[in-house]
């Protein structure tokens, strides 16, 4: 078996304030492979964000990788000098955030953005980077490409200005594409066409793709795998249909009990309780156990480490630990 | 799965564990709480004031403020001269009085000094009049700050009460309210000050001798009328947009729904919830008007002679500069520090109180 | 962005209007009126004033009067001298316009710099430095740090000569004039270029791999500049009437110096034709800031 282009290793990343470090990402540990896309799901505030700009590292101020490392293509870039990394990130990682309508610069025409993007990482010269962006704007579906790279971020709807980051993105080829909850900020409508065009994209470019939401059922049928995040932790990991149909962790339960499904019109929709956890004080054991139905005293005291269910599915929940006990303990009695 | 390697992520296999049964019993509700820690929740102004405290230059800004107050109240109880007062030697005038350096007395009083006589040290020394220096500046201090002070009433009650009818009945008379103030706010404030303070200094003229007002004297009344015509613009907007901001909230619609009236919402609801904006920028008003006091203090249109601001002793010093230059330092200490705190404490208050910079 | 040109136009037009309406109205207020007989002590000054602005005619007349005259560039005549006020400000404004331009251009140079680097060096001792110095600088008044840099640098120390008709340095008075604008400038830069900082398109360039050099330079300075351009017109405001107070403590007999003598010697009409002239000037300026704003700013749907 081939090495997986990305390999992320026990990350932490965290933010040191005036008030005290904000950890936001405490040790997860997944990889990519070739042309596949993994699902990244959390609340907002469990650390999906910050995984992907530590990927890129382009974390706000203060923020700072601590431990672990991101193998891409076997090469650690948590550790390698600034201007190498810069020729990874628009060519070999790109991503596209969340907020079309503020991610474009609004001093600058489309056009100039494009290129900018093309030029830094070919050798194209000016006509050559022109005609390359026409053909992504054709690409990614922007009508009247001509007109659009003459025209301000401003003159394009939110819809159109993603595509314009989906085509900037993508304009170098990249490995892999990030995609930061790219279609939370859009109307329904235009997020469906959004998944689509990058499903399309995928199958026609080949790149791997990080799918960062807090909607499951947005980007379920897409993903090869899923990850669920908690509190800057992996909670569970598995193939869209375990995560969704055998969920064994308490949060991912609860997750997709506050999701509203077209089949069942009676059932009520049930929120998790309380609030998220503090981040500036993390608690000892696992940081879902305030919240959870199903705290046991272990909870509240040691992490639960991640537990295999089956080759397909992963899940850090002592529950699993109980009932597999019980199990084991039911068939020695039996 | 197979993309996971053994080796990276830890594995564990639930059968081969040995479990401690204890632990795996449901916690208790009261468990789960005190495992949920919560930072210790404050109210906005709570933690504003922590953070302000924090900051050493607005402490310190504050100190001076503090202290400066202090000594201009106590100061005039303590020194027994007046600030128009020329100083005489048991009744006796003495040429050799005027102009004294720091800490020196004149020959009269050091005669007077020499037969056992207490007399009050000139801390400052003496002006050209024979004036003690000390307590002008300290009279000059009180007249700015009380000018800034009144100033930045005025400003604060005109502009609330425009600002709040204003934002509150909102539709056609905001608009027209409104254009008003864009048309005063696009007037030239400074020459305009200048301007009127000419024109009213002449127009009153003699009119108020006789009256309370004439111990304040036109330049100073002047002074705040136009204030209160020009300056109120910018707090008016303010308060408006604060207004807007909270009229649309959701209390305000339910106390509204319940029937109370636009004076209680105003009062009750809207006005203690931008009050600690408006009051910041009441506050950061008084530094400039000490400024526009000292600024028409020099070109001839300040407070009345013989009562002292700190820009007129600022300015009236400028002539023998070379040879008294203290006498520049003294006034110009004196501006330069009230102002000074006020801007430092301004920024600070600024800083603990804008929620884009929390974290 | 026509429709808000013609809009703003208009307002400046109204503006200045109102100024010369609220000029004229208050000298009249004064009792005997700015151009009363018994200050003008010439009857040859007398006679001229009672040509040019129709003093027997109802107070109205005199007003519409005194506009068109402003109009065909008179600004009537000083009490004192009985000199053309056009011609008094023709031939002193050149000084204190030079001196404000190169404050000006200070102002605007130093200040965009030094915002910028506090700004990128946030909570460092540059950023510490450079923004203790503003508010050391916006807390003195400016006649006392005009006095005091004379003192110091003129006579103290001799770098500089006394101002007078042969000794033209605008060193001293430039700097005296420009540096309470300087630090306004910087502090608008630095809040400014945080605000920028923190946009969601700088975060795109990195991501692109741009050099963090370029981001600053291309992406984020330029944004940051936007808030600037609308201080081009206090600016130019603030460096007027500083001027006033800059030129007469140096000595320089530029526009301001003549204003300040005009107030002291109470020559209401040179105080009328100055206080129009220097207003429009603000005025103008004003506009022209807020349509260059509008202009570079392409994020203003133009409506």
């Amino acid at each position: 078996m081939s090495q997986p282009l990305l390999q992320v290793k026990n990350l932490h990343t965290m933010f040191p304030t005036e008030s005290g470090e904000v950890r936001a990402v405490n040790g997860i540990n997944f990889s990519l492979e070739r042309g596949k896309v993994l699902g990244i799901v959390g609340e907002s505030g469990s650390g999906k964000s910050v995984t992907a700009y530590s990927i890129l590292r382009i974390l706000d101020n203060p923020g700072r990788i601590t431990q672990g490392e991101i193998l891409f293509e076997e090469t650690d870039i948590t550790k390698l000098p600034r201007n190498q990394m810069r020729q990874i990130r628009g060519s070999k990682i790109s991503i596209i955030f969340q907020d079309p309508m503020t991610s474009l610069n609004p001093v600058y025409t489309v056009g100039n953005q494009l290129m900018e993007a093309i030029r830094l990482h070919t050798s194209r010269n000016r006509q050559q980077a022109q005609e390359r962006a026409l053909e992504m704007l054709e690409l990614v579906g922007v009508n009247e490409p001509k007109k659009r790279l003459k025209q301000y971020p401003y003159q394009l709807s939110g819809g159109m200005r993603q595509r314009v980051m989906i085509a900037m993105a993508l304009a170098c080829e990249p490995d892999i594409l990030i995609a930061d909850e790219p279609t939370t900020a859009l109307d329904v409508t235009i997020q469906a066409q959004i998944l689509e065009l990058m499903q399309e994209l995928k199958n026609k470019l080949g790149m791997a793709i990080i799918m960062i939401t807090h909607d499951l059922g947005v980007i379920a049928e897409m993903c090869d795998e899923i990850i669920v995040m908690y509190a800057g932790r992996v909670c569970e990991r598995g193939t869209a249909d375990e995560i969704f149909y055998n969920p064994r962790h308490e949060y991912t339960k609860g997750l997709l009990r506050s999701i509203p499904k077209m089949t069942t019109t009676k059932e009520r929709l049930t929120p998790i309780g309380g609030s998220p956890v503090d981040l500036l004080n993390m608690p000892k054991g696992c940081a879902f156990a305030a919240r959870c139905d199903r705290a046991m005293k272990i909870c509240l005291t040691e992490q639960p480490e991640e537990i295999e269910i089956n080759p397909d599915h992963r899940a850090a929940c002592w529950v699993n630990v109980k009932e597999g006990a019980l199990a084991q303990g039911g068939q020695n009695n039996g | 799965m197979s993309d996971y390697h053994p080796d990276q992520i830890p594995q564990k296999k639930p059968f081969s564990l040995q479990l401690d049964v204890s632990k795996f019993e449901p916690a208790t509700a009261a468990e789960k709480e005190q495992h949920d820690i919560m930072r210790e929740s404050t109210t906005f102004f709570k933690d504003g004031m922590r953070r302000l405290f924090k900051n050493p230059l607005a402490v310190l800004s504050i100190v001076i403020l503090v202290l400066l107050i202090i000594t201009i109240v106590v100061a005039p109880m303590v020194v027994p001269y007046g600030y128009s007062e020329v100083i005489r030697v048991n009744g006796q005038r003495d040429r050799s009085v005027t102009n004294l350096r720091p800490f020196t007395y004149s020959q009269l009083e050091q005669q007077a000094i020499d037969e056992g006589q207490q007399v009050f040290p000139h801390i400052f020394g003496t002006d050209e009049l024979g004036r003690d220096y000390f307590i002008r500046v300290v009279f000059g201090a009180r007249v700015s700050l009380a000018v800034g002070f009144f100033a930045s009433m005025i400003v604060l009650v005109i502009g609330l009460l425009y600002g709040s009818i204003s934002g509150y009945v909102g539709g056609k008379t905001d608009i027209a309210m409104m254009r008003i103030v864009d048309v005063i706010y696009s007037l030239p404030d400074t020459l305009m000050v200048i301007m009127l303070s000419v024109v009213l200094d002449q127009v009153l003229g003699d009119s108020l001798k006789g009256t309370i007002l004439a111990s304040i004297g036109n330049n100073m009344l002047s002074l705040f009328v136009v204030f209160g015509v020009l300056y109120w613009v910018g707090m008016a907007r303010l308060v408006r947009g604060q207004i807007l901001s909270i009229k649309n909230n959701e209390y305000v619609l339910a106390a509204r729904a319940l029937g109370a009236g636009a004076g209680r919402i105003i009062r009750k609801h809207i006005l203690p919830n931008c009050m600690s904006v408006i009051f910041i920028s009441a506050a950061l008003q008084i530094p400039s008007a000490i400024f526009t006091e000292s600024f028409l203090s020099f070109i001839g249109l300040g407070v009345q002679a013989p009562m002292p601001s700190l820009g007129s002793l600022a300015n009236l010093a400028r002539g023998g500069m070379q040879v008294y230059p203290y006498k520049m330092l003294f006034p110009a200490l004196g501006i330069c520090l009230i102002v000074l705190s006020f801007n430092l404490l301004g920024d600070g208050l600024r800083d603990a109180f804008d929620p884009k910079l929390r974290r | 962005m026509l429709k808000y040109s013609v809009k703003r136009i208009l307002l400046a037009i109204v503006t200045i209007f109102i100024i010369a309406a609220i000029t004229f109205f208050a000298m009249n207020a004064i009792p005997g009126g700015p151009f009363a007989k018994e200050k003008a002590p010439e009857p040859r000054v007398q006679a001229v004033l009672e040509a040019r602005y129709g003093l027997n005619k109802p107070v109205g007349e005199q007003f519409i009067m005194y506009l068109t005259n402003l109009l065909r560039g008179d600004f009537g005549v000083s009490l004192k001298t009985g000199r053309e006020i056009s011609q008094t400000i023709s031939t002193s404004f050149s000084v204190s316009a030079t001196l404000g331009a190169m404050a000006i251009v200070v102002a605007l140079v130093f200040g965009l710099l030094l915002g910028s680097i506090a700004a990128l060096m946030r909570g460092k001792w540059p950023d510490r430095t450079i923004i203790f110095f503003t508010i050391l600088f916006v807390s003195v008044p400016s006649f006392i740090l005009a006095t005091l840099l004379l003192l110091i640098f003129s006579h103290g120390l001799g770098w500089f000569q006394v101002w007078s008709v042969t000794e033209t340095n605008y060193t001293l008075p430039v700097i005296a004039l420009a540096l309470y604008p300087m630090s306004y400038i910087t502090r608008l830069t630095k809040s400014s270029m945080l605000d920028v900082l923190g946009q969601d398109y700088i975060r795109t360039a990195r991501a692109k791999g741009v050099r963090e050099q370029l981001v600053i330079a291309k992406h984020a300075l330029r944004n940051a500049l936007i808030p600037v351009i609308t201080y081009v017109g206090p600016l130019t405001a603030y460096i007027l009437t500083g001027s006033l107070v800059v030129e007469t403590v140096f000595g320089i007999g530029g526009l301001g110096t003549h204003f300040v003598s005009a107030i002291n010697n109470r020559d209401y009409p040179l105080v009328m034709g100055t206080t129009i002239f220097l207003a429009t000037l603000m005025v103008i300026m004003t506009l022209v800031s807020d349509l260059l704003y509008k202009a570079i700013d392409p994020k203003i749907t133009f409506d």
